[in-house]
């Protein structure tokens, strides 16, 4: 027989404890975070980038939420008991580095150490994104990322369609849509947010129209504009990230520039007949557009108008790799495709991935270089 | 050396609408050359008058942008793809 202070006492006999500064200390290191206090005690707050794994699932949870055995872990509960449990079961379990903070989230608190305060799902919600909930990788955590996300779409057309549609579906909380078109019949053959009933209305009506009735947790804001260097910052500065889906070169090299200027994330995607291109544009971490293409071509070597033809599903294809980078980005999850050019051929349905690197020399992430402000290229009617 | 130039659609008309040709070179230049015999349109819209590959289009050996190896003097081995990688913007 024994009662439960002698086995707390043998339990924490066997596993380590650290105080909540040295645990402090080891925040943004490789250590991770485990909270198995129960999902009521955590409303009011828990470490940042913790995993929450309530102890009486932790035995069942804890391989899917931390697959390397060798990872070192903090584990932590209110004041540091149930911890002391759970440690010991991670140990029992293979995990090699584990230890148990003592005095657990309150003491954290006490020591005046910053936590995360999250806002609850509704009840909508938890029905509305249960599928993101059960995948580890995005979770709670991930879907309120996403429905605090700010993402810009370049255009309401081809691209933009399954992009902003699917990025709706997702939960991502502000979309913001521009587009100076109005909706034409030879649209609907791939631009899926609009309507045979809405031809001659502006496309970014028919978009928020079309996403606010799939989803009306998105904010939709609607630019009904065409981009230049005279609103191009002030749109931008409210965004987190830019999903290029535009239809020509100035508005290329315009987005390019602007992203590279505020540090904002651009997932660029662009298509021709049966090819397309997609990358993912981090200022600081990969090559902008410029380090891949300086500048644009001139209107006698890019194909015209006429030549302008696109399998209607391919701007699907790369529109949707487009939304699951934004999807990443926003989450944290994978490994964005960022240095990488993914091109897709879908006439002999082949993907390739091109590695691209930034180039020093580049007039607008190079390392000399210095913002003089936006150039505007002529628009003429080239792809 | 024996090797592939990958032609994308937006260039095929160019190149007698082949989607990819058997070309002798050992050297990117050298293949650019050879180009330039069988299809002079196509080698110009790579290459401009003073010999140096256009800011519009890439070249890729293999995975590698020839901009990051030797450019023009990149060597070529037996079976090496190359491909013209142009930039496009088409999105509606």
């Amino acid at each position: 027989m024994t009662d439960f202070r002698s086995l707390l006492d043998r339990v924490k006999a066997e596993i380590r404890e650290i105080s909540v500064n040295e645990a402090h200390s080891r925040l943004g290191t490789d250590a991770v975070f485990v909270d198995v206090r129960e999902p009521t005690e955590t409303t009011d707050g828990h470490i940042d980038g913790a995993r929450l794994i309530p102890r009486g699932l932790l035995e069942l949870r804890i391989e899917d939420r931390v697959t390397r055995r060798d990872a070192p872990l903090i584990v932590y509960c209110a004041g540091g008991t149930r911890s002391a449990f759970a440690a010991r079961t991670l140990h029992e379990m293979g995990y090699t580095d584990v230890v148990s903070m003592e005095g657990g989230f309150g003491a954290w608190k006490q020591a005046g150490h910053a936590f995360t305060v999250p806002r609850d799902l509704t009840s909508e919600q938890q029905m509305r994104y249960s599928r993101h909930l059960l995948i580890p990788e995005i979770g709670e955590t991930g879907q309120r990322k996403l429905l605090d996300a700010r993402v810009l779409m370049l255009g309401a057309g081809g691209l933009g369609s399954p992009s902003a549609y699917y990025l709706a579906a997702a939960g991502v909380g502000k979309i913001g849509i521009i587009d100076s078109d109005v909706v034409d019949r030879s649209n609907l053959q791939r631009q899926i947010l609009h309507t045979d009933d809405r031809v001659g209305v502006p496309k970014v009506e028919s978009a928020k129209q079309t996403l606010n009735a799939l989803n009306p947790d998105v904010h939709v804001e609607a630019y009904n504009t065409r981009l230049n260097a005279d609103n191009v910052l002030e749109i931008f500065q409210d965004y987190d990230i830019v999903v290029d889906g535009g239809d020509n070169f100035p508005t290329r090299y315009l987005v390019n520039d602007a992203c590279v200027h505020l540090g904002l994330p651009n997932v660029t995607g662009s298509v021709f007949r049966f090819e397309g291109q997609v990358t993912v544009i981090k200022p600081g971490e990969g090559p902008c557009y410029r380090c891949l293409y300086p500048e644009p071509p001139p209107a006698e070597f890019a194909p015209s108008c006429q030549e302008a033809g696109v399998l209607g599903v391919l701007p699907g294809t790369i529109g949707l790799l487009q939304a699951t980078e934004v999807i990443k980005l926003i989450t944290g999850a994978g490994d964005p495709l960022v240095g990488r050019l993914l091109t897709y051929d879908a006439l002999r349905q082949k993907f390739r991935e091109l590695r691209i690197r930034r180039d020093p020399d580049c007039r607008m992430c190079g390392d000399n270089a210095t913002f003089t402000g936006f150039t505007e290229y002529e628009h003429f009617c080239r792809l | 050396m024996a090797v592939s130039l990958r032609i994308p659609t937006a260039l095929r008309k160019l190149a007698g609408g082949n989607e990819s040709l058997a070309l002798e070179a050992d050297t990117v230049a050298q293949l650019v050359d050879a180009l330039g015999d069988a299809h002079p349109q196509l080698a110009e819209q790579l290459v401009d008058d003073a010999g140096k590959v256009r800011r519009f289009v890439n070249l890729f050996v293999n995975d590698e942008d020839i901009r990051f190896l030797d450019d023009l003097d990149t060597e070529l081995q037996d079976g090496d793809e190359v491909s013209i990688v142009p930039a496009i913007a088409g999105g509606h």
